[in-house]
């Protein structure tokens, strides 16, 4: 079962490139010049400033994650902790130098782009928490005192970014770690506690809420009540997709997303946008590449030997699933809308840049699958 | 705490992909969900959706119709439509409403309580609407707001359409237009799906009747809007249809005329076809400007014409109820002679006043007229002979021929504000009133005093079917072709000059009945009412036309107000000196030219004072005028009888 160390240590070039998972470096691919095609529709049939922008940020981040692919796993293991704490300096920075915009602070202003840490924390508090159930023992995973650690670097995060406030990013970062947790093994009893812990808390964290996220809670339990005020998105939106049909409106003839009707149709509703002028088989087609990069990612977990390199990549790939699921079920209107955004097909810099290296570093296992991380 | 044995690495790799597993049944859990609502909007419900889609992309915004034209006989427009300039506000165009209403004060003076009024309104309905700010500017205050418009923000310019009316003369019968009310919608079915703001209904008059045709198809302009409605670009536009042009029987410039004779005075004049009805004029005095009405009508002119106790609002003609006094006189007599009561020869004295029932009955001559028979009683309208014929027929006879004659029921039915009268008769006291007919009152009636009531428009109508013969017509004030049975009358007048209209073509041309038993008895009425207006001693003598082609029969009445007390009867107190409240209405009827009679007249001039002082001078002028212009009604009526 273990091949020999010498071997697998000495990867030639021409190794690595054939070890590379084509199937999802051409799904992502296609996936991103979907995206381009729905953004220039939002852009209304034009190459205007989103759409520009949205391809120089794929084109740059797509060669980012071809090159992140190149890093050695044992790379990733050992820079894990110092990665999470980066990032967590960031968001910290953020709370006190971030850029303020519609009633959030979410970013830092870094000249050439501006960075919202609260989405790479997604992918750090995956890296720790998947370096900390590889290197504690099977014994120890449900020991209280061993769970201490996950509790508060999971939290923590999770804190400040509800303070930004922002509800979405901050429930996917929480989410992201709770699933490598329960793969490492921690027990479900445990995650029963969390549970009943997280609903006596929730009056008291509703209590902190902003009226606006309180608005958006209420409105999903029933949009019809104020059409014009919270729920208009959500009805907006679910008017679009059903609208589009079988076959959809056609490329660029999506009267809700042209006319202005579809809210945030840049970011969290491009799926909406995108449903609307393609249809259900549009829509099929998306879900079917979504499919593709999820099984691709667990394949990776499924090659790669280390626990780390495992751990990861399904920790990785569910979350990436989470990502889709609960933006789809935002614009379907079987979910709240809390404002998160589509892998790769929104608008936006930093979830860009998090997915291609959350998708990188998956790579970097697919490549150095026999590799040991330490 | 460290671990990287070989065994324990393989059990927690074991541990992981179990969870992974147990993970992806939930995965796939969740894709089905996801997958089922795709296909219950996309596919299940996508009609429903496709429709709410289209209900956001368009808005229609209405367009008035046209509303069609209303001519004269000679096709002349009485009521035509002209351009207005307007301006409209589309409250979501615009940032701030106040700064817009700010600026528009300083433009087009515009009141505080006016801008109030405007705000209740674009409160209450759509962003999207428009609301008239201003719905008749002249031009220099138009040119200015184009001047000032890009600093207006959803202020839009429009040249629209309102109606015009070409001057007063016409304005009981026609009616005015004004602004659709709240009632309106809810009353009117036809105008459940044509509200658009600022269109104009009829209100009264043929503008209401003729409404629901006169009014046109609603069109309509289809926007593709965004969510700011904001228009994108146009769909679709749809006109709408004008509605359709009348042409009434009316002659404006016999309106016009007899408007100017009647000048202020409280009076209406009915001017009738006595062969095919039709209304040749039909003016209520004092008028008043439709056109005040059509964008609303001011306080001040509004609050003028209510207090007015002439009344110009109601169209005297046909609302308007008067005793007939001795303008019934001629059914009286006619009455008698069909239930051969008795004779143009019986003899009646008259000493001035009779006592009967243990009641004085008074003759109108102190004096009284001496020995009278139906044609000097008739002639000289004298009381006392009427009582005793009123006497010997009884009411319920007189009430039948009188109802025959048109008495008693609405005349042209379409109008709502037109009013039937009363024809009293035993029964009909016994059931609004609830008492038993006294005789007294069989002899009131007789000299059209009393329970009579009647419209002006009726003693027309009664004086044309007396003219033609003794035949029914049906008056109407709007053009027919199809019924104008003028064509064959004046065929056989050209080919006859001289001989009048034979019973049978007028029966069967005219599909008519005859209203007498022996047609005799009518003669006899019409020679005793040539007799008051021709011979020396009759009533109207005094404003007779001489001319044979003008020379009129007729018949004065004065219908009293308040009842001569026994001191002013025998101090023989004068009308005029009355204060004008308590004076007799003046009536006066009659036909023209008396050899072959085209048309009845009836006038009515309320406290006049004596039916031969104040309406038959006028009806005298009004005679001429028609008579006058009587060939070129007939030349039109050949040339343009088919155009509508």
């Amino acid at each position: 079962m273990f091949q020999p160390r010498s071997i697998q240590s000495s990867l030639s070039f021409r190794d690595k490139i054939f070890s590379i998972d084509y199937i999802l470096v051409f799904s992502i691919l296609i996936l991103g010049i979907t995206s381009m095609f729905a953004m220039y529709s939002t852009d209304g049939g034009e190459f205007k400033y989103h759409t520009e922008s949205h391809i120089v940020r794929f084109s740059i981040f797509f060669i980012m994650f071809f090159i992140l692919s190149f890093i050695q796993i044992r790379f990733w293991h050992s820079t894990s902790y110092l990665i999470y704490t980066i990032f967590f300096i960031l968001l910290i920075c953020v709370k006190y130098f971030g850029l303020t915009s519609s009633g959030s602070q979410r970013w830092l202003n870094l000249y050439f782009m501006n960075l919202q840490p609260s989405e790479l924390m997604k992918i750090g508090l995956i890296l720790f928490l998947a370096k900390y159930y590889h290197r504690i023992s099977i014994e120890n995973i449900n020991k209280l005192k061993f769970l201490f650690l996950p509790i508060v670097v999971l939290v923590a995060p999770v804190l400040l970014v509800i303070m930004q406030p922002d509800l979405g990013t901050a429930l996917l970062i929480a989410a992201g770690g709770l699933i490598v947790a329960w793969l490492a093994g921690v027990r479900a009893k445990f995650f029963t506690y969390a549970t009943l812990l997280f609903i006596t808390l929730l009056p008291v964290a509703i209590s902190f809420l902003k009226p606006y996220q309180k608005a958006r809670i209420l409105t999903f339990l029933n949009p019809e009540k104020d059409p014009l005020g919270a729920g208009y998105q959500i009805i907006q939106s679910k008017i679009a997709i059903g609208s589009g049909g079988l076959f959809g409106k056609g490329f660029l003839n999506g009267s809700q997303s042209y006319l202005d009707y579809l809210p945030e149709k840049h970011t969290d509703f491009i799926f909406t946008l995108f449903s609307e002028e393609f249809g259900f088989f549009g829509s099929i087609f998306i879900l079917v590449l979504y499919g593709i990069i999820i099984l691709r990612i667990i394949k990776a977990g499924n090659v790669t030997r280390s626990n780390f390199g495992k751990l990861y990549c399904y920790s990785f790939a569910s979350a990436f699933f989470v990502y889709v699921v609960v933006n789809m079920g935002m614009v379907l209107g079987l979910l709240p809308i809390v404002g998160s955004p589509l892998p790769i097909m929104s608008y936006g810099g930093s979830s860009m840049m998090a997915i291609m290296l959350g998708l990188g570093i998956v790579m970097s296992c697919r490549v150095y699958k026999d590799s040991p991380v330490n | 705490m460290l671990n990287s044995s070989p065994g324990n690495t393989v059990i927690k790799s074991k541990l992981i992909s179990r969870r992974m597993f147990l993970l992806t049944v939930g995965k796939a859990i969740v894709v089905v969900g996801v997958l089922g609502r795709l296909i219950s909007l996309q596919i299940n419900e996508s009609k429903k959706y496709k429709t709410l889609s289209d209900k956001n992309r368009f808005r229609e915004w209405k367009l008035a119709p046209e509303r069609g034209i209303i001519r004269d006989y000679f096709n002349v427009d009485i009521a035509s439509n002209r351009q207005v300039y307007q301006i409209h506000l589309i409250p979501e165009n615009t940032q701030s409403i106040e700064e817009v209403f700010f600026r528009l004060k300083t433009i087009l003076n515009l009141s505080d309580k006016k801008i109030f009024f405007l705000k209740k309104k674009i409160a209450k309905q759509k962003p999207w609407e428009p609301v008239i700010i201003s719905d008749n500017l002249n031009w220099s205050e138009f040119s200015r707001i184009n001047l000032f418009l890009h600093e207006l923000q959803g202020i839009e310019p429009i040249v629209s359409i309102a109606r015009k009316y070409e001057d007063n003369s016409s304005v009981h019968a026609l009616g005015y237009v004004s602004q659709a009310s709240a009632k309106d919608l809810k009353n009117k079915k036809y105008l459940k799906e044509m509200s658009v703001p600022g269109m104009a209904v009829g209100k009264t008059g043929l503008e209401r009747r003729l409404d629901e045709k006169i009014i046109g198809e609603v069109g309509f302009q289809r926007y593709e809007v965004n969510a700011f409605g904001k228009r994108i670009k146009q769909i679709k536009v749809d006109p709408g249809k004008a509605g359709q042009n009348f042409k009434t029987t009316l002659d404006l410039e016999v309106q016009k005329y007899v408007t100017e004779i009647l000048g202020d005075t409280a009076a209406s004049v009915c001017v009738m076809d006595i062969y095919n009805g039709d209304i040749v004029s039909m003016v209520s005095s004092p008028s008043y400007d439709p056109n005040a009405f059509v964008h609303g009508v001011e306080k001040n002119y509004w609050q003028n014409l209510i207090k007015n106790e002439k009344k110009p609002l109601t169209n005297k003609a046909l609302s308007g109820l008067y005793p007939p006094g001795s303008t019934i006189k001629t059914i009286v007599a006619l009455s008698a002679l069909e239930n051969k009561i008795i004779t143009p020869s019986n003899r009646v004295e008259c000493n001035g006043k009779i006592e009967m029932f243990g009641e004085k009955f008074h003759c109108w001559k102190k004096k009284g007229h001496g020995v009278m028979n139906m044609r000097s009683g008739i002639k000289r309208s004298c009381d006392v002979y009427f009582y005793e014929v009123a006497r010997r027929l009884g009411v319920d006879r007189l009430s039948i021929t009188a109802k025959k004659f048109g008495l008693g029921k609405k005349v042209l039915n379409d109008f709502i504000e037109e009013r039937s009268g009363v024809v009293p008769n035993t029964s009909w006291k016994k059931k609004y009133l609830g008492q038993n007919w006294y005789l007294g009152e069989t002899l009131h009636s007789g000299i059209g005093q009393g329970y009579f009531l009647s419209t002006p428009i009726q003693l027309c109508l009664m004086t044309a079917q007396i003219a033609n013969g003794g035949f029914e017509i049906k008056p109407r004030i709007i053009f027919d072709k199809e019924k104008n049975s003028l064509k064959e009358y004046l065929k056989f007048k050209n080919e006859n000059p001289n001989e009048p209209l034979p019973a049978e073509l007028l029966v069967s041309n005219f599909d008519l009945k005859p209203l007498f038993n022996n047609q005799e008895n009518i003669k006899i009425i019409q020679d005793a009412m040539f007799s008051s207006s021709n011979e020396p001693g009759g009533t109207s003598y005094g404003s007779r036309l001489e001319d044979s082609k003008f020379t009129f029969a007729g018949k004065t009445g004065s219908s009293q107000i308040k009842k001569f007390t026994e001191e002013q009867r025998e101090a023989e107190v004068k009308q005029e000196s009355l204060d004008y409240k308590s004076r007799d209405h003046a009536l006066f009827v009659a036909f023209a030219p008396y050899k072959d009679p085209k048309y009845a007249i009836s006038v009515v001039v309320e406290h006049g004072g004596s039916g031969s002082k104040a309406a038959a001078p006028i009806a005298k002028k009004v005679i001429k005028k028609v008579l006058e212009r009587h060939s070129l009604r007939q030349s039109v009526n050949n040339l343009q009888g088919d155009s509508i």
